[in-house]
């Protein structure tokens, strides 16, 4: 089976590529060689961050490379890596008040709801909506917006206002799951009962067991739902 | 107070004061030559204790196409009351000549307030409305 | 009830959350539900003062955006934007009044937000919640007060974003009298600050305490020389300057009487027997004087 070829331009040279290629792939099929710029390939790590140009659009795009399709004549660019200030802090010393904002991220507050970060982040998230929580000092908001975000930083390369998005989110959903965030009590009870031996001799017997045995009780097992 | 400009003795006024003059009109969108030097709005002012040259000055400054006024303070100072604006006989606005003026510094790249210089002690009492006004007003 | 559109601003979310509680704890009682528009954004604080400058209009105009949106829906009966703090209120009206102007910078600024569910259509009105009590009247207000605060001496302070410029202000710019009808409605005594409507100094507060801290400390002597007890204020700025910087106003100027600074819906929510427990951080601490007044009161907030 053959695939045709399409046009793109990477570094705005021209390159022939299979139809159906993602950015990565096409940059493996052409032989770079990538040190930089790729990662887990499975859309989660955030490493291969690209902005590309559709023909006829004049609208810049974001993109991770291993998910975005190439299209004919799409102009492509990576970025490997956006530089941000970090905040240095022991989590312990901290309070959940909109004030660590302050202390850490200030540039925060130039924020102008332009709506820019938004536009360009790769994983569709609210990053304004987000953005805008922290400053109200929603920690809950931040953090439930900004879960799938995977730091691939476009949102900061764009921004107007010059504030790194991933950072003060990252900062909220630390807060947020230590101080805020309900405790779930079930999982520390279980361990309680785990390290008290309670499941100790039922586990005994089990590893006991030949596979004939082990596969009997498997099939036999009671099922205390319903499958329809 | 203001020794540094009333060393200016001799104006001669070439094309480029008249450039600047008009590019502060454009962006301030007021007619600077109205201004007659009254000096109320130098008067109303709360901030004039502090600036290194009057807001009539300043306007003056605008009107002569003196690029000099962008070294000065005073426009930094201003708090953006509006006491100027309202009590102005000619009814020019000087709270947006000195917003002009910022924004030619501002989009130079040149910032007034260095974030970095918050303490936190500082961090932890100011208010929201503070800072973001203060980071529209003074960081480019 | 009548439902209107609310938006309490940053500030009132952080810092001032003593301002929003009490605010909507006393529009209630008198008969209005602020309804708080979903998703709204910061909007800037300060107006952009320079002809070309559209990014700084963006912020104020997905607000209204918002209220469009709102009132698209069956949540509020009157359409009007009422908004509780000063500096919100000065940059909203006038990014409203902007684009009502020049609708070349309307539409490009709808161009822009295209991602919006619709474009802004430029007929939003925005009321600040002042205005809003001047309507119901202080006739209304007084009738509906329990504890009269009789004896208490109130030193009114308006700030500049309520007053200027002409076409913003919600009273007369030179003598403006709403504050004092509500603090007289409440049954207390209206003292006369002959510096009630100076700048406090505003955002310079962030890089020049000691010019705010004159400034102050000149605001407060001239509520003390006009024996007031308390000072009133409707903007989250103007009370942590007056309040906050009076620890400066005192270490530079040995003379300085401390008065506290309260918000003009808390004086209110005490009066109407909403309570007193809205919280809040003081420097100068405001519980002292207003336990007086509690010891009639039942619980707060």
């Amino acid at each position: 089976m053959t695939q045709d070829l399409i046009p793109i331009y990477i570094y705005s040279r021209k390159y022939y590529v299979p139809e159906g290629s993602t950015i990565i792939t096409a940059l493996e099929y052409l032989g770079f060689k990538l040190k930089k710029g790729v990662g887990c390939k499975e859309g989660f790590c955030g490493a291969c961050a690209s902005l590309y140009r559709l023909k006829g659009d004049y609208k810049l795009k974001g993109g991770l490379g291993c998910q975005t399709v190439v299209q004919p004549e799409m102009q492509i660019v990576q970025i490997p890596f956006v530089p941000a200030p970090k905040a240095i802090y022991k989590i312990e010393e901290l309070q959940p008040d909109s004030e660590i904002f302050v202390r850490y991220y200030p540039e925060l507050y130039r924020c102008l709801s332009c709506n820019t970060c938004t536009k360009i982040c790769p994983q569709e998230l609210q990053v304004m909506d987000f953005v805008q929580a922290a400053v109200r000092g929603d920690f809950e908001q931040v953090a439930n917006l900004s879960f799938d975000c995977i730091m691939c930083g476009l949102c900061s390369a764009r921004c107007p206002a010059e504030i790194t998005q991933f950072n003060v989110a990252m900062l909220a959903r630390r807060i947020y799951g230590k101080y805020l965030m309900k405790k779930s009590t079930f999982l520390e009870q279980r361990l309680k009962e785990i390290e008290s031996g309670k499941y100790e001799e039922g586990y005994r017997e089990l590893m006991s067991l030949s596979q004939e045995e082990l596969k009997n009780r498997y099939f036999q097992r009671e099922i205390d739902f319903q499958i329809t | 107070m203001n020794e540094r400009f009333l060393r200016i003795k001799r104006i001669v006024l070439g094309p480029r004061n008249r450039e600047f003059s008009k590019k502060v009109e454009e962006l301030s969108g007021e007619t600077v030559n109205l201004c007659e030097q009254c000096g109320t709005c130098s008067g109303s002012c709360p901030m004039v204790g502090e600036m290194d040259i009057t807001p009539s000055f300043m306007m003056r400054m605008v009107q002569l196409g003196e690029e000099e006024v962008l070294e000065s303070k005073t426009f930094w100072i201003c708090a953006s009351c509006y006491t100027c604006s309202v009590r102005c006989p000619r009814g020019i606005d000087p709270a947006k000549v000195a917003e002009a003026l910022r924004q030619i510094k501002l989009r130079a790249a040149l910032d007034f307030l260095d974030i970095s210089k918050i303490t936190e002690e500082e961090a932890k009492t100011l208010p929201q409305i503070a800072l973001v006004a203060a980071l529209r007003k003074f960081t480019g | 009830m009548t439902r209107m559109p609310y938006y309490p601003g940053c500030t009132l979310k952080t810092k001032a959350q003593n301002y929003d509680l009490s605010t909507r704890a006393v529009f209630r009682e008198l008969g209005v539900d602020l309804v708080e528009l979903p998703r709204w954004n910061c909007c800037g604080a300060v107006f952009s003062l320079v002809t070309d400058d559209l990014l700084r209009q963006v912020a104020p105009i997905t607000n209204l955006i918002r209220v469009q949106e709102l009132q698209g829906t069956d949540s509020v009966d009157d359409p009007r934007l009422v908004v509780p703090c000063a500096m919100c209120f000065n940059v909203l009206k006038r990014a409203n009044a902007r684009m009502k102007d020049n609708p070349e910078d309307l539409k490009k600024i709808n161009d822009f937000l295209y991602l919006e569910s619709q474009p802004y259509r430029g007929e939003v009105q925005i009321i600040h919640t002042l205005e809003l009590l001047k309507e119901i009247s202080a006739k209304r207000i007084k009738e509906q007060v329990k504890f009269p605060l009789l004896g208490l001496k109130v030193s009114p302070y308006y700030g500049c974003n309520l007053l200027r410029p002409k076409d913003v202000a919600i009273d007369n710019p030179e003598n403006p009298s709403i504050l004092e009808g509500i603090t007289e409605a409440l049954g207390a005594k209206v003292v006369f600050n002959n510096r009630r409507l100076r700048c406090c100094g505003s955002y310079q507060t962030v890089s020049e305490k000691g010019l705010v801290a004159d400034l102050v400390y000149d605001i407060i002597k001239g509520a003390a020389r006009a024996g007031a007890d308390l000072i009133i204020t409707a903007c989250p700025l103007c009370s942590f300057n007056l309040d906050w910087r009076q620890k400066e106003a005192m270490e530079a100027h040995s003379d300085h009487k401390l008065i506290p600074v309260i918000y003009y819906t808390e004086l209110m929510a005490l009066a109407l027997g909403i309570g007193n427990g809205f919280g809040g951080e003081h420097f100068v601490d405001p519980q002292p004087l207003l336990q007086k007044f509690l010891e009639k009161e039942k619980g707060g907030i």
